[in-house]
């Protein structure tokens, strides 16, 4: 699995974000699949976290332009799901799955093992922003448990030493 | 009993148009789209399949709340959000045969009447919604999707919708808010999604998995789904085993199967030479089981009758090694972190349980906790939210405190009390007339 690392480009600022033709494109195709404007307000952020690498205050106004919403009430859905990024993200960003199939199979102490190697806290970032370490909760693959995502890639029946193997090959690469 | 809805598991290429086609797929929505609505609809009511996404609602019966006079557009809505702690099925059916879930996405939309159909896909299954997509394409190409379905008459589009990271979104009304660019706040019922769904247009939800079953109880008759499991109960169901197994994982097996029998036969039984403690027969939001209740039967009706609930399936079993005490505080922060916030007793109820079940689990448990946990739970439960995440959060931890009190009052006993925090006194306070020494 070769994990595409997250490429945090929009600025940290309100300034204006222009979508590129072959964005514009993919969002007038999006709205074609539905009745309204607003429906495609998930998927449209989702291509822009996907440009961007994550969805700030003038992503946000952008978006909410080119849909006709405010940008109030976009900003009230980026923040109501968990996984818009509304600061810039680091490189890969650790999710690990804390709910109780995955924390009674070794998920904790993976957590433990993650905040050691990388000296960081859940929510916190490696200072070389390499790494960004998340507790989640269940991801729906409680079989193979312990779980960790990687940006989009999901990591299963993890063990510390696995892991660390991964994360030496994603530092490796960078 | 012969693998229905996992027969593509382990085989090569089995995702592909070509492959699912070879077993005879696509076939049975041929043959329903030489049918009318209502005998396929009263072919599903027959069968007796009941929602395999947690509430077990007859899926027929679901179809047939749709007004039939309804002049404008209608929605069949696949619901892919699977959220439910201890879930996996819908993820193994879409990586191994994702073929048959869209071919029962347009038996239902034939069935309906719907020529949109979305499948709103959990926002993490990025791997996955990309299965379906690809799937989409080839059966599009190949005349089975789009306009004039295999030259029937009938349109059929259908699009994958992911969500964001959102378990309420798994609720149908969430969801419904969530596909509409909404927060996912669940809407007041009645009206119910069949008459007023997304858009204002009825609308049908299914899960996954009912929808899966479609393609084979139109091809195999009703009376064949119906010959699975038992009355009422019928058909093959999907249960997703994970926790203290040997070998954890979805098994197909037929409803009415004991949970022993899924355990020990089908997962290896316990691992590590330890024994039983407790399980969760369907999701972490089931009330939880205790050892001596493993010969209940994996139906909607039996786990009813153990006051329990079969919901998804999702089988999470917990050894002797388990602090029961702390599997309720990490339940309990799923549930905080994922109320949704419209209703104040499962919004506040769930995060006083943390804090509660935090602190015993720290050992500062105070002797009136229990008691106050159960009654932050009989708040949340019953009808006192617009949606079930109360009831979801109540149930799991209400039953690990009354089926476990023993293990909550030990840890209480040896607890000390919570260092006491100084109130904090304002700074000046003493320091100007009239406020103290």
């Amino acid at each position: 699995m070769s994990t595409k690392p997250i490429e945090a480009v929009a600025p940290d600022s309100l300034a204006r974000v222009v979508f590129d033709p072959s964005l514009e494109a993919r969002i007038a195709e999006l709205l074609t699949r539905y009745p309204t404007r607003r429906a495609a307000l998930l998927p449209v952020l989702w291509l822009c976290q996907e440009r961007y690498g994550w969805i700030s205050a003038g992503v946000i106004e952008a978006v909410a332009a080119r849909l006709g919403e405010s940008p109030a009430f976009v900003e009230g859905v980026v923040t109501f799901y968990t996984m818009y990024y509304t600061k810039p993200p680091a490189r890969y960003v650790l999710q690990v799955c804390e709910t109780l199939s995955c924390a009674v199979c070794g998920g904790s102490e993976l957590l433990e093992h993650l905040e050691r190697r990388l000296g960081v806290k859940p929510g916190e970032k490696t200072a070389d922003g390499l790494f960004q370490l998340v507790g989640v909760q269940c991801l729906g693959a409680c079989g193979s448990a312990p779980v960790v995502q990687i940006n989009d890639d999901y990591y299963e029946n993890l063990t510390p030493a696995r892991l660390d193997a991964v994360l030496d090959e994603l530092a490796r690469k960078g | 009993m012969e693998s229905i809805l996992l027969r593509a598991r382990g085989r090569a290429d089995s995702r592909t148009l070509a492959a699912y086609r070879s077993a005879g797929g696509w076939e049975g929505f041929r043959k329903a789209l030489g049918s009318s609505r209502d005998e396929l609809t009263k072919q599903v009511i027959d069968s007796e399949l009941r929602g395999r996404g947690g509430a077990g609602f007859p899926t027929g019966r679901k179809w047939t709340f749709v007004p039939k006079d309804h002049p404008g557009p209608r929605y069949l809505i696949c619901n892919a959000d699977e959220s439910e702690p201890g879930t996996f099925k819908d993820r193994e059916l879409i990586e191994h045969d994702p073929h048959m879930v869209l071919e029962g996405i347009a038996i239902a939309s034939y069935a309906i009447g719907a020529n949109v159909a979305y499948i709103y896909i959990r926002g993490e299954f990025v791997r996955w919604a990309a299965i379906l997509e690809t799937a989409i394409a080839e059966a599009r190409a190949a005349g089975l999707l789009g306009r004039d379905a295999l030259g029937s008459g009938f349109d059929l589009d259908i699009w994958v919708h992911r969500g964001a990271g959102a378990y309420i979104c798994g609720e149908e009304t969430a969801l419904i808010e969530s596909l509409e660019g909404k927060r996912g706040f669940p809407r007041l019922k009645p009206p119910f999604p069949a008459v007023v769904g997304v858009f204002g247009k009825p609308t049908v939800v299914n899960n996954v998995e009912t929808l899966a079953c479609l393609p084979h109880i139109v091809t195999r008759g009703a009376a064949w789904f119906a010959g699975i499991g038992r009355p009422r109960n019928t058909g093959p169901k999907l249960f997703c085993v994970s926790g203290h197994v040997r070998r954890p994982g979805v098994v197909e097996l037929p409803l009415g199967v004991t949970f022993r029998e899924i355990i020990e036969e089908h997962c290896g039984g316990i691992r590590d030479g330890r024994k039983l403690r407790a399980y969760f027969p369907g999701g972490s939001s089931a009330p939880i089981m205790t050892a001596d209740q493993l010969d209940v039967r994996a139906d909607f009706d039996a786990c009813a009758e153990a006051g329990t609930m079969l919901g998804s399936g999702g089988v999470i079993v917990l050894d002797d090694s388990t602090d029961i005490v702390g599997a309720a505080a990490n339940l309990a922060h799923f549930y905080a972190h994922e109320s949704c916030g419209q209703c104040t007793p499962c919004r506040e109820g769930a995060d006083w349980a943390v804090d509660i079940l935090d602190r015993i689990v720290a050992g500062h448990g105070r002797p009136g906790d229990p008691d106050t946990l159960l009654r932050i739970c009989r708040f949340a439960s019953q009808g006192m939210t617009i949606c079930p995440l109360g009831d979801a959060f109540a149930l799991p931890i209400s039953s690990m405190v009354e089926k476990f009190r023993a293990s909550f009052d030990a840890r209480i006993a040896e607890a000390t009390p919570l260092p006491q925090k100084k109130l904090p006194v304002l700074p000046w306070a003493g320091s100007r007339p009239g406020f103290g020494s």
